[in-house]
């Protein structure tokens, strides 16, 4: 049996025909054609498919695309504007975030959700904030300094403006 | 990885169609989050011909408030109900087991349904479907026999929730939807000690609301786990604890355990303790009876000695941690 789904992809509507059993990161991956959100563990283990569903942290490896209806999907697709990098991606880049990068996605859109419900973060909250996400590379602590210079940046911004 | 096997996904919106949907579709189960049944479904531990999904449901992610109590809708998300204020004032200890659920992401959408209603666990059934094959299987899923006890015929996986034990000692209630309709119980009698049959709930009955009675609300109440790691993992062994105290000398007092038997269960024999002052004897007996009745067995990679151990190390401490608070 198919599902009739309609959703917002980063920002944009469509309607898709699924299957019941298609896994939302299967959905992004395969149908869509969106590969970076990444496939990490056999389920809820690792965090390196997580995307946004409207506003909040989820695992794509758990979550059924048909019962994504009605709601607001955001990927790491999501984040550049214009081919700029978004203040957590260049958090990222310049402070060396990333080594492998597997579990990159997956940190960025966790930090995007833990940034737009506190701004401002200190280091217990980002590792709170982020436990749900495994990285293999890095040892944590410069993906904290990365999530700490894209906050900084974006209050920054604020009070320029 | 796996393929996903095959199954429809219905969405219905009202209480009653789910539970219609779930008893005239063979082999359909119901899934919340799916942060545990997804698991499930992918690693062939279950094999649902259709999930009846719970997130369409308005009345279940609700919480109401009246002179009763407080009553959190089944679907009412982990996050939700460790943010909510009322809870974190009156079931202080509800609100922490839902905070050390998993991780963050899995607070923000797996629900306090599926937390009540979580499977139980054992390193031989968590596996992958190759892995298990290669394995023999086990009693709990296509296998003859316990890899854990092997001589017997029961299975000893671990009830490994944390919601439960802390809204056991506040003396929780349930709903449940059946097709002849809704009933109320306690919720201690959802449970048995049985790790392959451990809910005693009919099948395709849903849990629709969680009651916090009133009666029970503000008495210092906290819950604490070990796990390996800090950041996203199930107990290994977990204890809550609720105290009621007057003039220094116990009133009442309950300790509820999670992940050290097949089920989550109050601690019996604590009622000797009406009337004693809270001393390091006292406190040791306290830890004594509680480890005599966690029988953990090795169904996690972590020896059943620590987890019995540290299970009655961390009733003794919140024991006294929450006397002395209050
Ligand atoms: C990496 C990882 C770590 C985890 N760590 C923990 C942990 O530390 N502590 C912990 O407690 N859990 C843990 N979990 C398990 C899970 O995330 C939580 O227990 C969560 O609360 C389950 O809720 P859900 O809504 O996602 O349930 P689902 O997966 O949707 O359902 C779980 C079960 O409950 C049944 N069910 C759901 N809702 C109802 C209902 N209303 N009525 C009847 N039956 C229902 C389903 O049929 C299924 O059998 C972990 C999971 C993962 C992947
Ligand atoms: S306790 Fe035994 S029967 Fe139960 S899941 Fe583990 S190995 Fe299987
Ligand atoms: S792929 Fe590992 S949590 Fe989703
Ligand atoms: S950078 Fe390699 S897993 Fe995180």
């Amino acid at each position: 049996m198919k599902n009739f789904i309609s959703m917002t992809l980063n920002g944009r509507s469509r309607d898709d025909a699924v299957p019941g059993n298609m896994l939302l990161v299967d959905f992004l991956r395969e149908t869509v054609g969106m590969t970076g959100t990444k496939i990490g563990c056999d389920g809820g283990e690792c965090g390196c498919c997580t995307v946004l569903i409207d506003g909040k942290p989820r695992h794509a490896c758990l979550t059924l695309a048909a019962s994504c209806d009605g709601t607001e999907v955001e990927t790491i697709e999501s984040l550049e504007t214009g081919g700029r990098l978004s203040a957590i991606q260049r958090g990222f880049h310049e402070k060396l975030g990333a080594q492998c990068g597997f579990c990159t996605p997956g940190m960025v859109m966790a930090a995007e959700g833990l940034l737009r419900e506190n701004a401002n973060p200190n280091e217990d909250e980002i590792r709170q904030g982020m436990a749900a996400n495994i990285c293999r590379c890095t040892g944590y602590v410069k993906i904290i300094e990365s999530v700490q210079a894209a906050a900084e940046e974006i209050a920054s911004k604020e009070d320029a403006a | 990885m796996e393929l996903m096997p095959e199954f429809d996904l219905h969405r219905p919106t009202a209480v009653e169609e789910a539970v219609k949907l779930c008893n005239e579709t063979d082999g359909a189960l119901y899934v919340a989050g799916g942060t545990d049944m997804i698991v499930n479904v992918r690693r062939g531990i279950e094999q649902p011909t259709a999930l009846i999904d719970l997130s369409a449901v308005e009345e279940l992610q609700q919480i109401t408030e009246d002179a009763d109590g407080l009553h959190i809708g089944a679907a009412v998300t982990l996050e939700t109900v460790s943010n909510d204020v009322r809870v974190q004032k009156d079931f202080t200890a509800v609100a922490e087991a839902a905070a050390a659920v998993a991780g963050p992401t899995h607070q923000s959408y797996g629900t306090v349904g599926g937390n009540l209603c979580l499977d139980t666990r054992c390193l031989f059934y968590n596996q992958s479907e190759w892995w298990r094959k290669s394995n023999d299987y086990c009693l709990k899923k296509n296998g003859t026999i316990c890899h854990v006890a092997p001589g017997g015929k029961r299975c000893f996986a671990a009830f490994s929730g944390d919601v439960a034990p802390a809204a056991l000692i506040h003396n929780a209630e349930v709903d449940l939807v059946g097709p002849n309709g809704r009933r109320r119980v306690p919720l201690t009698d959802i449970y048995r000690n049985d790790g392959m049959n451990h809910l005693a709930i009919e099948p395709g009955e849903l849990l629709a609301v969680l009651h916090l009675p009133k009666s029970e609300a503000g008495q210092p109440s906290t819950y604490e786990k070990a796990r390996v790691r800090g950041s996203i993992d199930f107990p290994l062994a977990g204890a809550a604890v609720w105290i009621k105290q007057s003039s220094g000398k116990i009133d009442e007092l309950r300790i509820a355990l999670t992940a050290v038997n097949p089920y989550p269960h109050l601690i019996k024999g604590l009622e000797k303790f009406t009337g004693a002052v809270l001393d390091d004897a006292v406190l040791d007996e306290i830890a004594e009876i509680v480890q005599s009745q966690a029988k953990p067995m090795k169904t996690t990679t972590v020896k059943p000695w620590y987890r019995r151990r540290v299970v009655g190390s961390i009733a003794r401490r919140l024991t006294k941690r929450l006397s002395e608070a209050s």
